[in-house]
């Protein structure tokens, strides 16, 4: 009989392991996969991470890995935050929408007035956008005691129907033929979130993530903020009585991951997307939650994470088109990776036994 | 007479160290059998291997002349074999009916089972109604639900683990006239505690276990509880021992403290008035679960109060958070060492921080010094004797009473005002506890007041200068504790709620 014996102590070892032997697995599993839907495996998998990074086009998809890596950082690092001290932020995708509402809201409002000053007011009003829309969860849960995973989660809906009124609405643009979608902030340069250096796919939004990382690690490592987050998150009880505040604490990390998803927004509606219209949000909320738990909640380690699943993305983009892969395939697959990740990580703390049961 | 259970040679091995080493007794039928020995000693084991939990390495054991080895508990039971676990399983929201047909194989009808019950609980004197919510009774009357389940299968042998810890005297009469009339009935009880006092009235054999290893039998009623401890120990205890002082000025104020309590099944504190001083130990006594954990919430700030209700050197505190209070000198321990006092899965320097952050200086601008931590930390090891590789072990990897003499350290080391500890050597065995109360008693001397929550009587009447009891969430009056007697202690507990030794 095999058993699960809990460690003494967690075992470092394999808490940095266990994310090489989920992608390792997801290689052969979803090898599996793409060779029972009739494509040859290796090339399958060649496909997703050797194309984008070294393949003929390399030159026109690296530049899309930080393009698709910094919001997923962005968000995951926001994200890592609540879920380190239990606070479950599901609903950072209904964050993104609302940061990139107010933020090109704001941006529109002045167009088309020529100031320094705008895009910085932008980034301001993206922040405060996500940061409400995540202080309704974080308010009705330490007023009334409500589950934040309902509501932040249900929120999302709420936010997506914004979106759909303003990109049919309020903020239609007035010279778009009718078409629904706004104003591409792209040709308006005082809004226009530009590239930083010219085909790198380096922008602001890239930058935020990056002082995000440093701020995440620092907060985590070195100040008693981030030590209240991870003893709340490993006894909640314990925390308390050395004097955390839980409510103080879920309004914090409720409200800096809602910020962050909120910016995240911003940069993509001022930046790669362009514009507000319908169909804005790609799940970029939704996938951050595996990359923050690919990443191990760590601020390095969601980098890492942000990147592999930006990795995926592109290279399933290519895989559909060039091979045919569905494009639920493609999701599959990047289920797969949480969920052998989620598996293997269970060997932190346990390890495997075989033998007769015993109570002991 | 033939035994009723045998047991020879049995030895039971786990990875790292020998929990039962060549262990061998005998029971006879009615015979009250008491198991003695340290935490670690291997006593659950040795029960566990009886109640058919775990299976011995080596060794036999024999019931009524034949071969006995259950494979699984329910084998035990059916054999004859009865135990009554130490931590209760118990649904709060059920009935007591409800929760003993959950426990058996083949329960009877409802009705049915409420008769049996009830026949049970008035021939062994257990008063208890089938139709009450667990969440409503008392420790003790859920004692009873467990005791009344054993005895619907009609026990040959009943194991008992620590069956008095959460009992007032008075309860611990009405379970041992239960016990008595069992035995004259034939049912051997093995019994394991603690409280050698209780093992003298109650016991006609004690086998004492240390290390795994069986060091020695003896009749507790021809031997001192002293000679008993010390053969548990191996060596002569150090009785903890104080100069005497005189009470100060007074340094906590508690007045009119009245308190929802946070939690669905906790008892609310009904106006708590105290007036401590320093220099002093106050002992507070009382069954588990009458307010004890919310006092300490009360006064550790986990729980806030009214203005005007606390008082602590002269500043009102009621409002003010555990950071707050720890800065002012104001400390505590609670009871539950992991997962409340602190973090099982993080390092000991990190355990460290979690309540010397303020006192140690180990934070500047909201920045932590772990280097200063880490070093605090070494403090406390060195200076409480943690058993620990170093400061880098996670605190669930630390044995209980190691982690103990941690919390209790970390506190006692952040030099108090007014420390208050909740069951501070709960679990925890005979020599450690005697440094833990060492330690509270000097503390006392040097100027500090101390709070001592505790069920251990023994242990309240050896440290303290003033002795009350919670009951219902409400404080009785402090009395001095040299000359209290055991009778008046029982009254302050509040009696056996209401209920009497049966006759019979």
């Amino acid at each position: 009989m095999i058993r699960l014996e809990k460690r003494p102590q967690p075992s470092r070892a394999f808490s940095w392991a266990a994310p090489l032997l989920a992608v390792l697995a997801t290689f052969f599993f979803g090898g599996l996969l793409f060779a029972a839907l009739g494509k040859d495996p290796v090339q399958s998998i060649l496909t997703i991470f050797w194309q984008p990074l070294f393949g003929e086009f390399s030159f026109f998809y690296r530049p899309q890995l930080l393009i698709k890596g910094a919001p997923l950082v962005l968000i995951a690092i926001g994200l890592s935050l609540g879920f380190r001290a239990g606070i479950w932020n599901i609903g950072a995708e209904g964050q993104y929408i609302m940061g990139a509402l107010f933020g090109a809201g704001f941006g529109l409002a002045f167009y088309p007035a020529d100031s320094a000053l705008i895009f910085p007011g932008m980034v301001l009003a993206g922040a405060f956008g996500g940061w409400i829309w995540a202080m309704i969860p974080a308010i009705l849960k330490v007023r009334f005691g409500t589950n934040e995973i309902l509501v932040s989660l249900m929120l999302v809906y709420v936010a997506e129907q914004f979106l759909a009124s303003m990109s049919l609405g309020l903020m239609k643009n007035p010279e778009g033929f009718g078409f629904p979608g706004s104003r591409n902030l792209q040709q308006y340069p005082s809004a226009h979130n530009a590239e930083l250096i010219a085909g790198s796919g380096m922008h602001w939004g890239v930058v935020a993530a990056m002082i995000a990382v440093i701020f995440a690690y620092v907060l985590l490592t070195r100040h008693r903020l981030g030590f209240a987050v991870r003893v709340t998150g490993e006894a909640p009880r314990a925390a308390k009585f050395s004097g955390v505040n839980p409510g103080r604490l879920v309004l914090f990390c409720l409200g800096t991951s809602g910020m962050l998803a909120g910016l995240a927004g911003l940069f993509e509606v001022s930046g790669p997307a362009g514009q507000v219209t319908i169909d804005f949000n790609t799940g970029y909320g939704f996938t951050a939650i595996i990359v923050a738990f690919l990443g191990r909640l760590h601020p390095i380690g969601i980098v890492l994470a942000g990147l592999l699943m930006a990795l995926t993305y592109i290279g399933g983009d290519i895989a559909q088109s060039q091979l045919g892969l569905p494009a639920a395939a493609i999701q599959v697959f990047q289920g797969m990776l949480l969920f052998f990740l989620l598996a293997f990580d269970l060997f932190t703390n346990y390890r495997l036994r075989t033998g007769r049961t015993e109570a002991a | 007479m033939t035994p009723l259970l045998s047991l020879s040679g049995l030895t039971k091995a786990y990875p790292g160290v020998v929990a039962n080493d060549d262990v061998s007794l005998s029971i006879a039928p009615g015979e009250v059998h008491a198991l003695l020995g340290e935490n670690g000693a291997g006593k659950s084991t040795l029960v566990k291997i009886i109640y058919g939990l775990v299976k011995p390495d080596q060794g036999a054991m024999q019931m009524n002349g034949t071969d006995f080895s259950p494979p699984e508990p329910r084998a035990a039971r059916a054999a004859g074999v009865g135990m009554v676990f130490q931590h209760f399983s118990l649904f709060d929201a059920l009935s007591v009916a409800e929760n003993i047909a959950l426990g058996m194989e083949n329960a009877p009808a409802m009705g049915a089972l409420s008769e049996q019950i009830r026949r049970v609980s008035d021939t062994y004197g257990l008063p208890l109604s089938p139709d009450r919510v667990v969440g409503d009774l008392s420790a003790g009357e859920r004692q009873r639900v467990e005791i009344i389940r054993c005895l619907l299968q009609e026990p040959k042998l009943l194991i008992m683990d620590e069956p008095t810890s959460v009992l007032t005297p008075q309860e611990v009469e009405i379970l041992f006239e239960t016990l008595r009339k069992l035995s004259a009935e034939g049912t051997a009880i093995l019994y394991i505690s603690h409280k050698l006092e209780e093992i003298r009235t109650l016991c006609d054999a004690a086998t004492i276990l240390r290390l795994g290893k069986v060091v020695g039998t003896c009749v507790p009623r021809e031997t001192t509880a002293r000679d008993m401890a010390e053969m548990m120990v191996g060596k002569v205890l150090a009785t903890p021992s104080r100069e005497g002082t005189a009470p100060g000025e007074p340094v906590l104020k508690i007045e009119q403290l009245s308190h929802a309590s946070p939690s669905a099944f906790g008892m609310p504190l009904r106006e708590i008035t105290l007036t401590l001083r320093r220099g002093e130990v106050l002992g507070i006594g009382g069954v588990a679960g009458n307010g004890q954990d919310e006092l300490l919430a009360a006064l550790s700030g986990e729980m806030r109060s009214p203005a005007g209700m606390i008082s602590f050197k002269g500043s009102d505190i009621g409002p003010k958070g555990p950071e707050a209070r720890r800065q002012l000198g104001l400390l505590a321990a609670p009871e539950e060492r992991l997962g409340h006092a602190a973090a099982p899965n993080m390092t000991l320097t990190e355990n460290a921080m979690l309540t010397g952050a303020a006192r140690e200086q180990l934070v500047r601008n909201g920045f932590l010094n772990w280097p200063a931590a880490r070093s605090f930390a070494e403090k406390i090891i060195e200076t409480f004797d943690v058993r620990t590789p170093g400061p880098g072990n996670a605190a669930r990897s630390l044995s209980g009473g190691n982690l103990q003499k941690f919390v209790i350290g970390r506190e006692v080391l952040q030099r108090p005002e007014v420390l208050v500890v909740n069951q501070p050597t709960w679990g925890v065995d005979a020599s450690a506890a005697a440094a833990i109360r060492q330690a509270l008693l000097d503390l006392a001397t040097g100027g500090a007041a101390v709070i001592v929550i505790s069920q251990d009587l023994d242990e309240l009447m050896e440290i303290s200068d003033r002795f009350a009891a919670l009951n219902e969430g409400r404080l009785s009056e402090p009395l001095p504790a040299q000359g209290l007697s055991v009778e008046q202690i029982g009254l302050m507990m509040g009696g056996a709620h209401g209920m009497e030794v049966a006759h019979v």
